[in-house]
């Protein structure tokens, strides 16, 4: 049927104090209990374990495996192999569509990087699965691995991130440099990272003749299940995928990725059902991780200190087989009100699985490379970082000159910078210490991300007993979903949350799009918006209508829907409940669709980000080198804010990431063999509690009709960025030291005697 | 998975016995062993459960005015032991320094000495390691050795031994209580384990079967309790092993130091004790001069191993600012950050 987007000019009102509310999580008491199923806690009668061999080397060859000896293990049930697997539908190295990426499903002998799936157990129990594993003893044919930012020619890639221009530029910044009075010149570098989510990717796939049943976690079910289809040839009602909870993704669990289907290709091996879980160090590989950069920034300003000319180039890896870059450059685009900038990127390639969106792709890279530049340019001028920042604040998007459809960074400077109280900062590095001696020192950066929107679609129903059902394919990755969307269809279906069915996480729901560039609960939101609105037209369409109903003949005017009840606009005495008018028309429910997506005509005319200002206060060990930080301030501006609590969960994990970032982060590759040394959770450094101060997050009120219906910016990553920055910049106040290769280690700042 | 037996023997004696076998292993709580396990690193046939063991987990005060360990007590029970903690500041501070709660709860005496390696090519099975595989090869010389060491390494292995604890009670003179086959014996922890060499594959003074009971500490160490530090510099603030690490301990008589203790961790395959700059100590008025001395001492025959050169200045500003802190005395309580450089800022979080 023909939909109706009622998103812009709904012909009725709908009241609700729903969104807004700091609810806590709906689903948190059957997450305290280990009641909320996750992927790998489902055990359906008959289901055998699987468990991955991967390989020890970075590029070659295997040129044997003992599956015999696997085989011969008590309770291994079929190992499956290059030689001995289902055969899929098409080639998983043909690229659909850009969403696809290439795999590593057995297809052949050859390795492209380490920890890549070579043979897959199947036992009885998880045990004989791990030890047939073991036994297949693997032997190789090895290659020189690639390994670092400079393995190899470079190249331009056709495009960055997803479909982002490689290059991309406004004025003439070799001119701007030749003008200015004061450059700086430097270069940065960060390091692979991996997202190592909390819940480990996991699979649990049963065939029923041709119907396939998938629990596993994802934050595209859609995209999930077209993946699913084309590789095993099945229609997609054939498939269903139940994803009611993750343990976080960070955009690893955004794509099809091989061990999935690894898991699927088991189970129509075996005729059974099929779990297959990753052990932690298997994740350092098949499933994305973040790209290494080396960036560039060569800044100038006039006597004033103006920018004159920004030049952000950046160095990435991608893998030897598939291409993703990390669009680190494009951080420069929005923030600074350079006249001239220059954005460009070029890469090599690497043995190395191919990299991915983690939390904040290219702006997080991007960004803790631009705000250092910026506070050695702020510095160089002999100006505070924040006057510096204020000096050339863009009005208008600097690199395309279209206005914002809104912008409230300068209140986040203010607000951020009185809650810190940046204002007693000295300029000069190394003047404060603390009780105990310890050097002291602040630091600030700027956060944006892209306001964006993807496509989803929603069903709203209202039932004869007066509740009301929302159902949407959505995703929730522990951010909140279950309730932040909750509230938002209470409110659009005029009715208190608990009377409101909420389904979402399956993906017999119509389809929510992907969870990922912080943009879900704005396009679910939208989704919802406008189904809400559909159905409540439906409903007031039979009400007024109907002669014997209050609400006759009000249609022209309009009615508010509010607390389950409809009023006529122009008298708000007359009304009657949803009840009472689907019973006078003998239906049982009334049901309506609604979809969300972005409007090409706004985004035509606006540049669209969120924004925030970020304020972190490091103290130093002045001999030992070894740094915490003490205090961080971040004050965002990111449109609507649905649930404060959620959102301020979100925006503390972004900022912890950005320490993170600055400090800890890093995938340590052995530069002869490519391989990842540090796979587990004990090495791979990220803060714990005693690294985390207080956090304080202000978020500031912005009120945007542009970006979408509801006005929601999207609060998921923008954290990371700017918080990075500022945790870098306060570690050189404290010290004077400049530290470019991040994170910043203990040995780049014992350089003072 | 693997086979292998697993027996829980009622006595000293019987443990003794069932280890003495080739492939044998003692298990106490199992924190490195079962990890290693679980890897493929340690690949025993028979593991000799010593848990239940009696009379192994009580912390005895001796007539002589020393104190007695039992090789099964936690990691934990003996840092929060308050009579223990107020002799023996040091090792409770070192002991709290290390690793999790959870993990502190758990672990034994004995576990904690003798721990493993965390080089991360040993606990990688696909890696060339003389440790794992004697004459296999050291892939960390030439690879990632950031955190390798700068002492009494050889060029067949540069690992460390990753013990907080072994660290100051190295410097206390802590003897180990082993039994083994042929009945009771006791060696001084500094000759316990051994420099890699040309056998790095042998890391310990064990013969086979032998079983660490208890760790006494002497009367004489319970002297350093007024001025005993551990100092920990690590990548992060908490639950991170050290990056360099230092015990020191002064006996202060009029204004001079009557005996000094220095010991490093994180710089060899066993805790570092560091008699030369003890030496250099004694007689001498505690000030940042003879500190700096010291230091130097101490890391006179230090070189690096791998990229790992700034280790050794590292460990120098250690050394002095543990005899700093050792000079300025014990603080009444354990800080809420223990052996942290932060230890000392106010409103700290636990750790
Ligand atoms: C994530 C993580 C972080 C850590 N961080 C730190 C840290 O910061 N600082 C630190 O010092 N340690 C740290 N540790 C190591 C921890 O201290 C050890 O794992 C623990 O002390 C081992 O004790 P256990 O009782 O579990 O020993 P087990 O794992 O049971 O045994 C360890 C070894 O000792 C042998 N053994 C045990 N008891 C005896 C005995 N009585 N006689 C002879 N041999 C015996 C075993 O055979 C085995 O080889 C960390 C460990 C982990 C997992
Ligand atoms: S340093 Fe020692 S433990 Fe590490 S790989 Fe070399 S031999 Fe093995």
């Amino acid at each position: 049927m023909p939909e109706l987007n009622l998103t812009s000019a709904p012909a009725h009102l709908r009241h609700g104090s729903n969104i807004g509310q700091p609810l806590t999580r709906r689903d948190g008491v059957l997450k305290v209990k280990g009641q909320a199923t996750y992927a790998a806690d489902n055990h359906p009668p008959g289901m055998l374990f699987a468990v991955m061999a991967v390989a020890s080397i970075s590029r070659g060859h295997v040129t044997s495996l003992d599956v015999a000896a696997a085989r011969r293990h008590p309770g291994v049930v079929d190992v499956m192999t290059s030689d001995h697997k289902p055969r899929l539908a098409i080639d998983p190295e043909i690229k659909t569509n850009p969403f696809v990426f290439r795999m590593e499903v057995l297809q052949s002998n050859e390795v492209r990087y380490a920890n890549q799936p070579i043979a897959v157990v199947i036992a009885e129990t998880l045990e004989a699965a791990t030890e047939g594993a073991a036994l297949l003893a693997p032997r190789y044919e090895t290659l020189p691995a690639l390994v670092g930012l400079d393995a190899g020619d470079s190249f331009v890639p056709p495009v960055v991130g997803v479909g982002n221009p490689t290059e991309n530029h406004r004025g003439d910044v070799e001119a701007g440099l030749a003008s200015a009075e004061k450059r700086i010149d430097a270069v940065y570098e960060t390091p692979p990272q991996y997202h190592n989510a909390m819940e480990p990717h996991a699979i649990v796939a049963a065939w029923d003749g041709d119907n396939l049943s998938v629990d596993m976690p994802t934050q595209g079910l859609m995209l999930s299940l077209a993946r699913i289809a084309e590789l095993f040839g099945i229609a997609h009602d054939k498939i269903h995928i139940r994803s009611p909870f993750l343990g976080g993704g960070f955009g690893s669990k955004g794509l099809m990725a091989g061990p999935p289907v690894l898991g699927i290709m088991a189970a129509k091996l075996v005729g059974r059902p099929v779990k297959l879980v990753l052990r932690r160090e298997q994740m350092y590989g098949p499933v994305g991780h973040r790209a290494p950069t080396r960036q560039r920034l060569r800044i100038g300003t006039d006597g004033d200190g103006r920018l004159t000319a920004l030049d952000h180039h950046a160095r990435t890896v991608s893998s030897t087989f598939d291409d993703f870059y990390e669009p680190a450059a494009d951080a420069s685009h929005t923030l600074y009100a350079a006249p001239a900038i220059r954005t460009s990127h070029d890469a090599v390639r690497v043995s190395t699985g191919t990299p991915l969106f983690m939390r904040a792709p290219g702006e997080a890279t991007g960004s803790i490379a631009l705000e250092s530049a910026i506070d050695e340019m702020a510095w160089a001028c002999g100006i505070d970082p924040l006057a510096f920042r204020l000096k050339n604040y863009a009005e208008v998007e600097p690199i395309t000159g279209k206005p914002f459809s809104s912008k409230a960074l300068r209140a986040c400077y203010e607000q951020g910078a009185a809650r810190f109280g940046w204002a007693k900062r000295p300029l000069q590095p190394r003047q404060m210490r603390d009780d105990a001696g310890l050097l002291v020192g602040w630091g600030m950066g700027t956060a944006t991300f892209p306001a964006l929107m993807f496509q989803a679609e929603a069903r709203a129903v209202l039932r004869r007993d007066g509740s009301g059902a929302m159902e949407i394919g959505a995703h929730d990755m522990g951010q909140g979903a279950w309730t932040a969307l909750a509230q938002i269809a209470a409110d659009e279906l005029g009715l208190d949350i608990d009377r409101v069915e909420f389904k979402a996480g399956s993906s017999d729901l119509p389809d929510a799009g992907i969870a990922g560039g912080s943009a879900h609960t704005a396009t679910a939101g939208a989704a919802i918006h406008s189904a809400g609105a559909a159905v409540i037209a439906k409903l007031a369409d039979l009400a007024t209508s109907d002669e014997r109903s209050p609400l006759f003949g009000a249609g022209n005017a309009g009615v508010i829907a509010r607390d389950g009840r409809l009023i006529r606009r122009d008298d708000e005495s007359r009304g009657e409940s949803y009840a009472e008018i689907l019973a006078r028309a003998g239906v049982a429910e009334v049901e309506a669709r609604g979809t969300g997506a972005p409007n090409p005509a706004a985004m035509e005319e606006y540049a669209m980000h969120a924004h925030g200002a970020v304020f972190a206060e490091v103290k130093v060990d002045p001999e030992l080198g070894q740094v915490r930080v003490t205090r961080m301030v971040g004050a965002f501006a990111a449109g609507r804010i649905v649930n404060p609590r959620m959102v301020q969960s979100q925006l503390f994990g972004g900022m912890i990431w950005g320490l993170s970032f600055a400090l800890h982060e890093e995938a340590i590759t052995d530069r002869r063999t490519g391989r990842i040394m540090n796979a587990n959770l004990g090495e791979y450094h990220i803060p714990v509690n005693a690294d985390v101060p207080p956090l304080d997050v202000i978020t500031v009120e912005e009120h945007d009709p542009h970006v979408n219906a509801l006005g929601i910016k999207g609060v998921g990553e923008i954290g990371v960025t700017g918080s990075a920055g500022a945790v870098a910049n306060a570690v050189w106040h404290a010290t004077g030291v400049r530290v470019r290769r991040f994170p910043i280690r203990i040995e780049e700042l014992l350089t003072q005697p | 998975m693997k086979q292998f037996d697993y027996v829980r023997p009622a006595t000293v004696a019987e443990a003794v016995a069932a280890a003495a076998q080739p492939g044998a292993v003692y298990l106490a709580a199992g924190t490195n062993l079962l990890d290693l396990m679980k890897g493929g690193v340690s690949r025993p046939d028979r593991l000799v459960d010593v848990t239940h063991l009696d009379g192994l987990d009580r912390i005895e005060r001796l007539a002589d005015g020393g104190v007695r360990i039992g090789v099964l007590v936690s990691n934990a029970d003996l840092a929060h032991d308050a009579d223990f903690a107020k002799s023996y500041p040091a090792v409770a501070e070192a002991l709290l320094s290390g690793a999790s709660a959870q993990l502190r709860n758990a672990a034994t005496v004995g576990g904690n000495l003798l721990q493993r390696t965390r080089c991360a090519y040993f606990y990688d099975t696909a890696s060339r390691c003389n440790k794992r595989e004697a004459g296999s090869g050291c892939d960390a010389r030439d690879g990632e050795n950031r955190t390798h060491a700068v002492l009494g390494w050889s060029e067949n292995c540069i690992a460390t031994h990753p013990s907080d604890f072994c660290v100051p009670l190295v410097a206390l003179d802590a003897i180990v209580e082993i039994e083994g086959r042929n009945g009771r014996r006791e060696i001084a922890l500094d000759e316990l384990h051994r420099l890699p060499g040309d056998t790095p594959e042998r890391e310990t003074a064990f013969e086979p079967g032998d079983l660490v009971v208890a760790v006494r500490l002497p009367a004489a160490a319970r002297g350093f309790a007024a001025r005993a530090r551990y100092l920990k510099v690590r990548d992060r603030t908490s639950y991170a092993f050290a990056v360099v690490s230092a015990a020191a301990a002064l006996r202060i008589e009029n204004g001079k130091i009557a005996e000094a203790r220095l010991a490093l961790g994180g710089v060899a395959a066993k805790p570092w004790r560091a008699r030369a700059a003890e030496d250099v100590l004694r007689n001498v008025a505690p000030t940042v001069d003879a500190f700096q001395e010291a230091a130097r001492r101490a890391l006179a025959d230090a070189k690096p191993s791998g990229d790992n050169a700034f280790k050794i200045e590292l460990a120098r500003r250690i050394v002095v600012r543990a005899l700093s802190l050792a000079v300025a005395g014990t603080p009444a309580r354990i800080p809420a950050l223990p052996a942290s450089p932060f230890a000392s800022t106010s409103g700290a979080i636990h750790a």
